[in-house]
């Protein structure tokens, strides 16, 4: 069973759709007793960083999701993702859940050079190295994405960047704890191929 | 780098696709699910449905519409067509929209573009714009272009932005189901003000109309509804002659 955490933070619905597609069980919820009966959990999320934060301490699920890392597999999606970081720099200064070494800033450097932002639309992988979560897609795969901020420092962990005026980490990955970037629900077969892994783990 | 977005547009109206040439002359095309999935499976990037149902059945109707394809279609999905208030958001988004695309809603009430924004993020929130030139001014028209508002498009487009649409999409009346190219003109005037992400609509009738359209714009996508509806133009065929000509295109 894959525990979808619901902190009130994002959309669920393809998510969950997207499991179901691809024949595995998923709970939505916020009860970090139910999601503990889990053997996958994914931390999905969109908004602000520091909201999010809140919001996970608020459901405590902060130490709950920390927690569950040791021992069976996490993935964090878009914020998500950058929630597993140690900080983030999106207004102000926030802790992460300090799961990855690195850190959450702005894309706003990469409008000098003519981007725009959010980083909104469809971008081709660059594999950094082999690993588990990207096992079933290729090198220049497109995924959807859709960010304002991107996590840096984080050469520990980094699997697949893309290219926006720059890297952008992409994929990440170290022992238990995956994340990505795009959102694997929203893009398409090579998406659903992500998620697959996943359940494969 | 970014790809550059192939966008169909489908209307709904009771359940059903329709699509109307300058705005008039509906014809039912197929069901708005069954052709989103086709669309999705044939290299469409994206997708936006325009409810025009005017009744609150038929609402409930398209709410039902857009769930089932959000269980099938894993590609992102725009919903526009009578948003007018923050509940109209919670709505789309809890069937499973990925983003909303307000128009004379945000007309009405200036404020609902950064309420929008503020309660579910920019990236949601899309600023859809009916333009047509009145005496030689980019005029905002709003009510599926009916009432013609006076103001200026450049100028409401880059309020838009600045209060947080997350994307733009500018739709030429001059060029809308004309066939004959997008609105270049307009296109280059709304990319020069704003920082986001805009996607082209109004006057795509064959390939080389894309092309044209992202050689000499900055436009981000390309929106088209009967041109992919009665197959004069396929996805696969477009995105090849992209590659060609040195345009990003997913594969």
């Amino acid at each position: 069973m894959i525990g979808i955490v619901d902190y009130g933070c994002g959309n669920l619905f393809s998510l969950k759709s997207s499991f179901a597609r691809l024949g595995a069980a998923t709970v939505v919820s916020g009860d970090a007793r139910e999601l503990g009966k889990c053997d996958r959990i994914v931390l999905p999320g969109v908004g602000a960083f520091a909201d999010a934060v809140q919001k996970l301490i608020a459901c405590g699920l902060d130490k709950a999701v920390v927690r569950m890392s040791k021992h069976i597999p996490l993935l964090g999606i878009c914020l998500g993702m950058q929630l597993l970081f140690e900080k983030s720099f999106e207004y102000g200064e926030h802790a992460g859940l300090g799961l990855l070494e690195g850190s959450v800033v702005t894309l706003k450097d990469r409008v000098d050079k003519g981007y725009k932002i959010p980083q909104m639309g469809w971008n081709a992988l660059a594999i950094v190295r082999k690993n588990r979560l990207l096992a079933r897609v290729k090198d220049g795969d497109h995924m959807y994405f859709v960010h304002s901020y991107h996590a840096v420092d984080c050469r520990d962990s980094v699997t697949a960047v893309v290219d926006y005026g720059g890297d952008v980490t992409a994929a990440v990955e170290r022992g238990n704890v995956f994340g990505t970037q795009f959102h694997p629900e929203k893009s398409g077969d090579s998406g659903l191929a992500v998620l697959k892994a996943f359940t494969e783990l | 780098m970014l790809a550059k977005r192939i966008i169909p547009c489908l209307d709904v109206k009771n359940g059903r696709v329709v699509k109307g040439v300058n705005f008039s002359g509906l014809k039912d095309v197929s069901d708005p699910v069954e052709l989103a999935d086709a669309y999705s499976r044939d290299g469409a990037d994206e997708l936006v449905f325009y409810d025009i149902t005017a009744s609150s059945d038929g609402r409930k109707i398209f709410a039902d519409v857009l769930r089932r394809t959000a269980e099938r279609v894993f590609i992102p999905l725009t919903v526009g067509g009578g948003i007018n208030g923050l509940d109209d958001f919670g709505v789309v988004l809890d069937s499973g929209a990925d983003k909303v695309s307000v128009n004379s809603g945000a007309i009405a009430d200036r404020s609902l573009i950064s309420r929008a924004a503020k309660k579910y993020g920019d990236q949601c929130v899309v600023l859809s714009v009916d333009v047509k030139r009145v005496n030689g001014e980019f005029t905002v028209f709003s009510h599926g272009g009916r009432i013609n508002t006076g103001m200026n498009a450049v100028q409401w487009i880059k309020f838009g932005a600045d209060n947080g649409a997350g994307e733009i999409v500018v739709n030429s009346m001059d060029t809308d189901g004309v066939k004959n190219g997008f609105d270049t003109e307009l296109l280059k005037a709304v990319t020069a003000v704003v920082n986001v992400p805009v996607v082209a609509s109004g006057g795509a009738g064959c390939i080389a109309h894309f092309i044209e359209l992202f050689k000499s714009v900055n436009a981000d996508a390309a929106l088209g509804a009967s041109v992919f509806h009665y197959g004069e133009v396929s996805f696969a065929e477009l995105k090849r002659a992209m590659r060609e000509n040195g345009i990003q295109a997913r594969s």
